[in-house]
């Protein structure tokens, strides 16, 4: 218990606080610059979510998938690699779980739902691992391979999704069988309905993964050390290029979950995509907030989720448009990306503090 | 049919899409010259599409005619200079890290342009539609000549400036003291500092030129294909346009030739149905091309880069 | 102007860097036309002092003086302005760019203000290296030509923004003795034409060979001011380290056992196709120390890249006790028997962001008693870091610091602990004691002796000719990818060695 407290000294989750702080005040500055009342708006998003069931689990329901991107993120992050497809790897991640979802059949309740998700995890990383394979074999820079493959996936999903699982007449798929939903009926019931599912549980339990992956394993260690220094994990005798491909695939796989998740527990059909849905672009946020940690990307997604769920709420009862999320998501990343920037808006509490002491 | 007149037109529609391009490459180069990563070349070509959408339709309010357009093209490139202001602080200022610090340009631009839009235009999710927007130019003469008077001098005057723009950079480039400094701070901002050439100062420059080429990039897109800005304006160009600079090797002419050839697998998706053996490809096919394309070139073609050398790292003087 | 005043003078400069007093009130004075060497071992603040007269740091205290006048460096451009060039060890070129580029580079000469008139800046260039005879050749891009052309590159950079007052930073560490010759020939040229010198050096030999005047510092503070023909190499090197050294490195004659290593007709060539190993023979063998002598560039690093399986040969045989190591992965040699203390130990011998601990597992955390079914051991892996550091006496606040923390010599002492605890047959040490001070330097080469001693055979690869004669029991020279001689250290001296670096093979041949 203790190590785990040590995370979460104060020093680390202060940036992220401070700049959380200062990503509202920003979205209250343009609020009010565009005629609108901030305080009416934020507090119109806090009880949206926290106003009825029905709405805080739906923000539960949103906050899942941000959980998945985001580890996804980190966890590319944490070896040294910027991976931006996590968009893509998503959307392959549902194609393959829809496609096992309808097609595959005969299959016991549980089962099929087991085997709808793990192919919605490997059709992810199998994603990523082009991009990871590309990078180590030919050194093509990952993220615009990612970025290629984002659009490339999403296509490819269109394709499959209009050709061979389409929903006559409709710009979607059939429904996946019962067999394969993962929705929790009697949460849901508890809930008013809200689309709770068991990929909640899994997200919790792929952070811890994560976590004890990367910090007590050897091969978490070798992949922290090729995200460090990959000359030193070359000369260490590590293969950089393989693990460059393993880090790469199962990021792919965190994010190829998300994906599933989102059709067995929540939609139980792919819709055909008109544009990107932006969650594997979000997780780069999360992840960002969060600190590149799981646990922090817990704390992060569930923020991000909460703003996000909260900002239609906000445009009801505000009159704002929910796109100031946005603004306020991009600016608390700007500040923890620049961290000057949170140090000095601190420096005058540390020196007082000091002139204190002194005193 | 007529094939001379398909393959003019082809180039054409080619030169069309290559045009938004172009500029943002173009863009692209002088920042990443100078030693700045700008993957938030998308955002700046959001925030361009987004401005002139507005300021054109404003000065065609304002009964500006013809002349609106330029509007346009104006308020682009000054709120291009200002939006890359913001990743040029981050990033060189405070030393942020600089593809984050795209991204970040990459989350404003998305969300800043829809609450603008949504707030000027009561609530709608897209500007309203131009009525002036820009014209081909038939250049006297020239547009008589066969394939290349169709396909190459009868085309949008911002194509036409695009292609100047190419030539500007390349002699700004290799032959200009600004240019030779430039280039010295991305490959060794110390050996530079050290003769007196101000590190930041030229980043900064450098990272505001691609603003105001990027957002003019994407002010094309408004201007010339779309006659509005929604969220789906932009929507991959800014990516694009970085992957030909990066085909390119970080030179203007090769980052032309890149986006030329990125702009001719779009254009040639629309000529598939010209072939009776074309009808058969499916339509998601055609829209993955370019960025099919994409990979097999960089996998081919580039391996490892010649990127500029000290590209990404912030530069901090007084270390150790 | 008067002739006794000191073109620049120093007054009680001090500089402060968290937790580290650089400079401590240094007063120092350099006159017209005279050489003016700064000694002082690596860390002692002369970079930081010359940094600061240079215009790239800002004294905390204290004031300077050129020509008498009170002045305030606070860019290189002021310094330049003040007629203050600097000649830098790490050389601050731009590889892709001309000679001619990157001498004007910051002072072109222009066409309409814009143009860079690249003709005129030809012409100028050409000009000023005929009249210092410096011989380069304006339009040669930098990664094609010598070290030593691309120091006289820097100097005439600075000769070109009109610089009277040149600091040298540690001018001969990359070349050989012949370039170094060549140098000191150009900087009297300099003094003769008027220019005034900074020498900063920790070579005693060159101080007493060329300057006029020598300033001593340790710790950041001025420990004495001599004129260079009152003073001798012992009074300058006690005075520099704070106690008497010999030097020597103490040892017995080896007595060399079966061969351990055994390199037969190397060849590796690089991207461009052009052989930088080209066909080359070594043979090392338990119980002695073999020295590699050459010039930076000449295939060392390839050499030990081809050793350690970081990099591919194109041909030839590598042996480690009779067993074919040749383009095996790194971890299959190291399982074989070869430690490897690293030419760069911040690029491979250490992950700086990992916690000590963790560093001293890098290469052994895969096996027993470190690794547990797939999951580390940590407390496996504290007490073998613990012991270690104990053992080479790496001071570190805990285990749990990370490498970037500690000091240079500390890093590097916690490495060799490494490295040696392997129990390797053949250790391979590149640059061991480059950076150290003399205590860590003592003390890396005494590990090397005692590692001979204790029946291992030992690669020594260092550009520091002394080092080589020193420590090693024979002497191989390397020259653009072969081993051109081999001489025993008792029957050679930098002049013989020299040349040989230079590539010209001795009589007789190989030995």
């Amino acid at each position: 218990m203790n190590k785990l407290f040590k995370i979460f000294t104060v020093n680390s989750l202060l940036t992220p606080l401070v700049s959380i702080v200062l990503g509202l005040i920003v979205g209250a500055i343009i609020m009010l610059i565009g005629g609108y009342d901030p305080i009416l708006a934020y507090s119109s998003l806090f009880s949206t979510v926290f106003g009825n069931l029905y709405d805080f689990g739906e923000t539960i329901r949103e906050i899942t998938p941000l959980i998945m991107t985001g580890l996804a993120v980190a966890f590319a992050f944490r070896a040294g690699l910027f991976n931006i497809g996590a968009e893509g790897q998503y959307i392959v991640g549902m194609t393959a779980a829809t496609a096992v979802g309808i097609k595959l059949t005969g299959l016991p309740i549980v089962l099929h739902a087991i085997v709808a998700i793990i192919a919605g995890g490997l059709a992810g990383g199998i994603w990523a691992g082009i991009t990871g394979y590309l990078k180590a074999k030919r050194g093509v820079n990952e993220v615009i391979i990612s970025i290629m493959l984002n659009w490339t996936g999403l296509y490819l999903s269109n394709y499959i999704v209009r050709n061979f699982l389409l929903l006559k007449g409709q710009q979607r798929s059939e429904d996946i069988q019962d067999t394969a939903s993962i929705s929790i009926g009697w949460l849901s019931d508890m809930f008013s309905d809200a689309r709770m599912h068991w990929g909640t549980v899994i997200a919790i339990l792929a952070a811890v993964f994560f976590y004890v992956f990367m910090w007590k394993s050897k091969q978490g260690y070798e992949l922290r050390a090729v995200g460090h220094n990959g000359d030193a994990a070359k000369y260490a005798g590590m293969n950089v290029k393989s693990n460059i491909v393993k880090a790469m695939f199962i990021s792919g796989i965190f994010a190829g979950l998300g994906g599933a998740f989102q059709v067995l527990g929540v939609f139980h059909y792919q819709a055909i995509f008109t544009g990107s849905p932006g969650v594997g672009f979000d997780g780069i946020a999360v992840a960002l907030i969060g600190m590149n940690h799981p646990f922090g990307i817990l704390l992060s997604a569930a923020l991000f989720g909460t703003l996000t769920y909260g900002s239609a709420g906000m445009s009801f009862g505000a009159d704002v448009p929910p796109e100031i999320i946005r603004i306020v998501i991009g600016a608390i990343i700007f500040f923890i990306a620049a961290q000057g920037i949170v140090r000095w808006v601190l420096k005058p509490f540390y020196l007082k503090r000091k002139k204190e002491k002194v005193l | 049919m007529d094939w001379i007149t398909t393959i003019g037109q082809l180039l054409n529609t080619t030169l069309v899409f290559s045009t938004a391009l172009i500029f943002a490459a173009m863009g692209g180069i002088f920042s990443e010259r100078s030693g700045v990563t700008n993957i938030g070349i998308e955002g700046l070509m959001t925030f361009g599409a987004f401005a002139a959408g507005v300021a054109s339709y404003y000065a065609e309010d304002a009964g500006m005619g013809a002349a609106s357009p330029y509007i346009g093209m104006l308020a682009a490139i000054v709120i291009g200079l200002v939006a890359s202001l913001i990743h040029a602080v981050a990033s060189i200022t405070f030393k942020a890290d600089q593809v984050i610090s795209g991204v970040v340009i990459n989350f404003l631009a998305t969300g800043s342009t829809l609450y603008m839009v949504k707030l000027m235009f009561e609530g709608a999710g897209e500007t309203p539609l131009l009525m002036e927007s820009l014209q081909k130019w038939k250049i006297p003469f020239l547009s008589k000549i066969p394939i290349i008077g169709e396909g190459i001098f009868s085309n949008y005057p911002t194509t036409y400036l695009a292609i100047i723009v190419v030539i500007v950079a390349s002699y700004i480039l290799y032959k200009t003291s600004f240019g030779l400094r430039l280039r010295a701070v991305g490959e060794h901002p110390s050996a530079a500092d050290t003769v007196g050439v101000k590190v930041r100062r030229m980043r900064y420059i450098g990272v505001m030129i691609s603003g105001a080429l990027a957002a003019l990039g994407g002010a094309t897109v408004t201007l010339t294909t779309t006659s509005t800005f929604s969220h789906n304006t932009i929507s991959g160009q800014g990516f694009i346009a970085i992957a030909a600079m990066i085909f390119g090797k970080w030179n203007p002419l090769g980052a032309f030739g890149a986006a030329v050839f990125f702009g001719f697998s779009q254009a040639i998706g629309n000529y598939f149905q010209l072939f009776d053996w074309a009808h058969d490809i499916p339509q998601e096919f055609i829209y993955m091309l370019p960025y099919v394309l994409t990979v097999i070139v960089l996998v081919a073609a580039v391996g490892r880069s010649s990127a500029p050398a000290a590209l990404g790292e912030p530069y901090d003087p007084g270390k150790r | 102007m008067d002739a006794a005043t000191p073109v620049v003078e120093l007054k009680q400069i001090t500089k402060r860097f968290p937790g580290i007093v650089a400079n401590d009130s240094i007063s120092l004075k350099l006159h017209k036309g005279e050489i003016h060497a700064l000694l002082g071992e690596n860390g002692a603040g002369k970079s930081t002092l010359m940094n600061i007269v240079f215009g790239l740091y800002q004294p905390d205290e204290g004031s300077i003086e050129v020509n008498g006048k009170p002045v305030i460096i606070d860019s290189p451009n002021q310094a330049i302005e003040l007629g203050i060039g600097m000649v830098h060890q790490h050389f601050k070129l731009v590889q892709p760019f001309t000679v001619t580029e990157n001498i004007v580079l910051g002072m072109e000469p222009k066409i309409a203000g814009v143009h860079l008139n690249y003709r005129a800046s030809v012409a100028k260039i050409k000009a000023l290296s005929d009249q210092y005879g410096l011989r380069v050749n304006p339009n040669a891009k930098i990664h094609d030509i010598s070290v030593g052309m691309q120091q006289r590159v820097e100097i005439l950079k600075t000769l070109y923004r009109g610089a009277d007052i040149l600091i040298f930073d540690e001018p001969t560490a990359v070349l050989t003795p012949q370039e170094i010759g060549e140098l000191m020939g150009i900087m009297k040229r300099l003094v003769a034409e008027g220019k005034s010198i900074i020498l900063i050096t920790h070579k005693l030999k060159e101080i007493m060979q060329i300057s006029d005047t020598v300033t001593i510092i340790r710790r950041g503070k001025v420990i004495d001011t001599l004129k260079t023909s009152l003073t001798n190499p012992n009074e300058l090197a006690e005075k520099m380290v704070g106690r008497s050294v010999s030097f020597k490195v103490d040892k017995q004659p080896s007595v060399p056992k079966q061969t351990v290593l055994n390199v037969k007709n190397l060849v590796s060539k690089n991207k461009e196709g052009i052989p930088v190993l080209n066909g080359l023979d070594l043979q090392v063998r338990a119980g002695e120390i073999l020295g590699i002598a050459g010039v930076d560039g000449n295939g060392q690093s390839e050499l030990i890249e081809a050793l350690t399986g970081l990099s591919k040969v194109d041909s030839g045989l590598i042996e480690i006790n009779g067993k074919d190591i040749t383009n095996k992965a790194p971890r299959f040699i190291s399982e074989s028997g070869v430690s490897h203390i690293p030419e760069d130990r911040h690029k491979h011998g250490l992950v700086l962001d990992f916690s000590m601990s963790e560093n001293m597992v890098l290469e052994t955390y895969y096996k027993a008693p470190y690794n547990k079914g797939g999951f580390l051991n940590k407390s496996a892996i504290d007490d073998q870091a613990k012991r270690l550091i104990e053992q080479f006496d790496v001071r570190t606040p805990s285990i749990e610091t990370k490498a970037r923390a500690l000091s240079g010599g500390n890093q590097q002492k916690a490495i060799i602990a490494r490295e040696i605890d392997k129990d390797p047959d053949l250790l391979i040490a590149a640059q061991p004691t480059r950076g150290l001070d003399v205590g860590a330097i003592e003390f890396v080469q005494k590990q090397l002796v005692a590692q001979r001693d204790k029946g291992k055979a030992v690669l020594l690869i260092s550009f520091e000719l002394d080092e080589i004669i020193n420590v090693s029991d024979r002497i191989a020279v390397i020259y653009e990818g072969q081993i051109v001689g081999e001489v025993r250290p008792e029957d050679t001296n930098d002049q013989e060695l020299g040349l040989m670096m230079a590539g010209s093979k001795v009589a007789g041949g190989k030995a």
